[in-house]
């Protein structure tokens, strides 16, 4: 009987803490939304007024209350069939609404008069509906265990990325040849092995040698300047420009990176986004030089082996179609540039790939992991950072004339922090130093906004909030799992198979001895 | 000589705008080691909020300008101060003990995401607010160049003096600020006699975007215009000062906001306007090329 009243005042004051908590909850959100939802700046003839849009608060906060309720039912596994069931129940009433038109009785959507929020209470509530039936067949498993599972999956796809790798090479290669690829989809996959070559190059720099550069984009900006500058001066062409302008980007960054990169971590952080700030400056206000915000056109397309893709060839020329004499279509030249950026991207996965196996690769990843040990064991710390600076800098500066020579016209508006945020981005989602790991973050935070255009307006909004929750879900990034590049006790493979194949010949040889 | 004061005047007052911004990035730094990269956004939000309860308060007749003006501040101050909290709660507390750059990147998001909500609920138009606090006195006058300091100009420099005292002493001398000392040393051990770790480290985020939103009151008085994205430079600019004084020390953000203030000040005024953020960024460059720990900072201690 005592027993009993425990319990019950147990519960009582636990239904308290509930309660608390899903009111604070409510209350938190309900005073984010007052200044910010609740009234509007309007434009008025003569000045701003004001606007009031209560409706809209009220609403946040019950469905934030809602949400949490469903949380803490989860969590506490309170009538999990019946979280499931109401969260199904809403999704399915708000979608029958936003697809057929039909009003339920009451005004029962939300009064943000909004489609986008209507959909994403659907997604969200799809969500709790799936989590909470799961959840009545499975125990919820620990944060660690699910850490777990997770790096085990990274780990996979680490050792299926021999595998995947060349699948993912072939069907990057097959694509513009398929029947559904039109001339729309080589766009966007041109534009996602763009930033894949980008986050690459990124990637030697944050993932290979440990060092945080938010102003990476001053490379590329410097890459597409040189290139449209130098052919815009002495009319040199794109094959000839685009060595220089990596080697212009790469000397630039070692310029760059000689003063800084005796800073620590966060230091460099901000030094090189200051930089990357100066350089957009730069380009804005020197008008003599780079035509300020006006931008540089005419940038000449790229040629194959010197036949240009124009309808008519100029005097003594031969056009790509009359070469091989097809009807000409201006879909061969979006083509070409997806199988440029895909060849410079491929180049600049391999160099990676190799220069991790050699001594200086070798260095970064040891001055990533303890820098006072490097130097001790004599490595020159500034000079092995400025290295993998130089060269991630001249892979930048490499995409950077590619940008130029694809968009024709380039401006500072191209360069600004946000591009810088984004390559980041898709290192640090993919998991660091994971080459796998940042062609699917490009394809996820590139290739998917694309085919939502028309959100167009929520789609940076969409972007922040993702990054913040994939970081709080794999704080190490989708498929971080390090794989030591040299073993200390174990053999190598081929040193396995050596081993098992030495008994053998041992057996065979032993009757004649 | 006259122009010259004119400059001064201006860069001082330049100044204390950062210098309260940067308090926050560098009292952030000290007690959890991170930038806190949204904090140029919280910035932009107290501009919005100021703005939004100037039009407010317009509505019900309250036109004396000082009491206009409190309500103002602790409004927004308060509301300021959720964003901080809610900021350090989503983005910042999940990512305790991760690995250095998961905050960052999440800091950077929440960035991201914080320009785009203002952007979308309030418009990407700038918003004016017709100047509230007009009058100057006239200094000394030189060759027809008369050097005005406005009452505004007063107003912010008393206010943020006033402001700095006031934090210098919580810091100085309460148990929160002891206890904020003392996690900045020491999060375990702090945890250890008795501080509740989690809990100062969200007042340090409330602290500094309450500081923040002053920022933002007196930026939306003196230039009288608002956008979502003012919020990026003045904060990367904030940093500077920051970094330039010396991480982690209270005077040394204000010291760093008055040299940024008066760099940028007489950089605009006697060299050219439009270079003088790439000025700014060289100073810090050269600051941490000769002494990486700031004018004031202390020397970090590496140990093996």
């Amino acid at each position: 009987m005592a027993s009993i009243t425990m319990d019950a005042a147990g519960s009582n004051s636990k239904m308290r803490d509930h309660a608390k908590e899903v009111l604070i909850t409510g209350f938190i959100v309900a005073m984010l939304a007052v200044p910010i939802v609740g009234f509007h700046i309007t434009d008025v003839t003569g000045g701003v007024g004001l606007a009031l849009r209560f409706k809209e608060v009220a609403a946040a906060a019950i469905v934030a209350m809602l949400g949490r309720i469903g949380l803490i039912m989860m969590r506490e596994h309170i009538a999990l069939m019946l979280v499931a069931a109401l969260s199904a129940l809403v999704a399915g009433a708000i979608a029958l609404q936003l697809i057929t038109g039909y009003q339920f009785p009451g005004d029962t959507r939300l009064p943000f008069n909004d489609p986008v929020i209507d959909w994403l209470i659907v997604v969200v509530s799809i969500i709790y509906a799936i989590r909470a039936a799961w959840l009545t067949s499975h125990k919820t498993g620990t944060q660690e265990s699910r850490e777990k599972a997770m790096d085990q999956i990274g780990a996979q796809v680490q050792k299926l990325s021999l595998l995947l790798g060349p699948i993912l090479l072939i069907c990057a290669i097959l694509l513009p040849m398929m029947p559904f690829a039109g001339r729309r989809l080589v766009d966007v996959a041109t534009l996602v092995v763009t930033y894949i070559m980008l986050g690459w190059g990124l990637n030697i720099v944050v993932g290979l040698a440990g060092l945080l550069d938010l102003g990476y984009v001053a490379f590329y900006a410097v890459g597409a300047y040189s290139f449209a500058l130098l052919a815009n001066h002495f009319d040199y062409g794109f094959w000839i420009c685009l060595p220089l302008a990596g080697l212009f980007a790469a000397s630039f960054g070692v310029i760059l990176g000689f003063p800084v990169l005796r800073l620590r971590g966060d230091y460099l952080a901000i030094v090189t986004l200051g930089f990357g700030e100066m350089i957009r400056v730069i380009l804005l206000n020197w008008y003599e030089v780079t035509k300020g915000p006006d931008g540089l056109s005419s940038i000449p397309r790229p040629s194959f082996l010197g036949m240009p893709f124009k309808r008519f060839a100029a005097e003594g020329q031969e056009t790509f179609h009359t070469f091989f004499n097809i009807d000409y279509n201006s879909g061969h030249r979006v083509t070409f540039l997806y199988y440029v950026i895909l060849a410079m991207a491929m180049i600049t996965n391999f160099f990676t790939m190799r220069i991790r196996k050699l001594p200086i690769g070798r260095s970064w990843e040891a001055l990533r992991e303890d820098e006072i040990a490097c130097r001790s064991l004599g490595i020159n710390p500034t000079n092995t950072k400025l290295t993998a600076f130089g060269i991630g800098a001249m892979f930048g500066g490499f995409a950077g004339s590619f940008f130029a020579t694809r968009q024709g016209f380039i401006s500072p508006e191209s360069f600004t922090f946000i591009e810088s945020a984004v390559i980041l981005a898709i290192v640090v989602l993919g998991g660091m130093g994971s080459q796998v790991g940042v062609v699917i973050a490009a394809i996820l935070l590139i290739g998917a906004p694309e085919f939502f255009r028309e959100l167009q307006e929520y789609r940076m909004l969409a972007f922040g909030a993702g990054m913040v929750l994939i970081m709080i879900w794999r704080p190490r990034g989708l498929l971080a799992h390090r794989e030591p590049t040299m073993h200390l006790g174990e053999r190598r493979r081929w040193f396995g198979l050596f081993g098992s194949a030495k008994p053998a010949t041992q057996s065979g040889g032993a009757p004649g001895s | 000589m006259a122009y010259f004061v004119q400059q001064l005047i201006n860069g001082v007052t330049l100044g204390m705008i950062y210098g309260l911004i940067a308090i926050g990035y560098t009292m952030v730094y000290g007690i959890i080691g991170m930038i806190n990269f949204a904090h140029g956004e919280i910035y932009m939000i107290g501009a919005f909020i100021s703005i939004i309860s100037f039009l407010f308060l317009g509505w019900f007749g309250v036109t004396w300008i000082p009491l206009a003006l409190m309500i103002v501040l602790i409004v927004t101050m308060m509301f300021t101060a959720f964003y901080g909290w809610s900021l350090e709660r989503t983005a910042y507390r999940p990512l305790r003990g991760a690995p250095r750059l998961a905050p960052l990147i999440s800091a950077i998001g929440m960035s991201i995401f914080l320009q785009n909500y203002v952007q979308l609920l309030q418009g990407a138009r700038n918003k004016p607010l017709p100047p509230k606090i007009t009058g100057s006195i006239e200094i000394m006058e030189q060759a027809g160049f008369t050097v005005q300091l406005s009452y505004l100009q007063i107003l912010i420099i008393v206010l943020t003096l006033i402001l700095m005292v006031a934090f210098s002493t919580i810091i100085g001398k309460t148990a929160l600020g002891r206890a904020q000392r003392a996690c900045e040393q020491d999060r375990g051990m702090a945890a250890l006699i008795g501080i509740n770790v989690d809990r100062t480290i969200s007042i340090t985020f409330i602290m500094g975007a309450s500081l923040a939103a002053v920022a933002g009151v007196m930026v939306t008085l003196y230039w009288g215009v608002v956008d979502f994205f003012i919020g990026f430079l003045a904060g990367l600019k904030a940093f500077t000062a920051a970094v330039l004084g010396g991480i982690g020390s209270l005077p040394g953000a204000m010291l760093g906001g008055l040299l940024i203030g008066l760099i940028e000040a007489f950089w605009s005024g006697y060299f050219s306007i439009e270079y003088k953020d790439v000025a700014v960024f060289g100073i810090l460059v050269l600051v941490l090329i000769f002494r990486p720990t700031g004018l004031l900072g202390q020397p970090e201690i590496e140990k093996v």
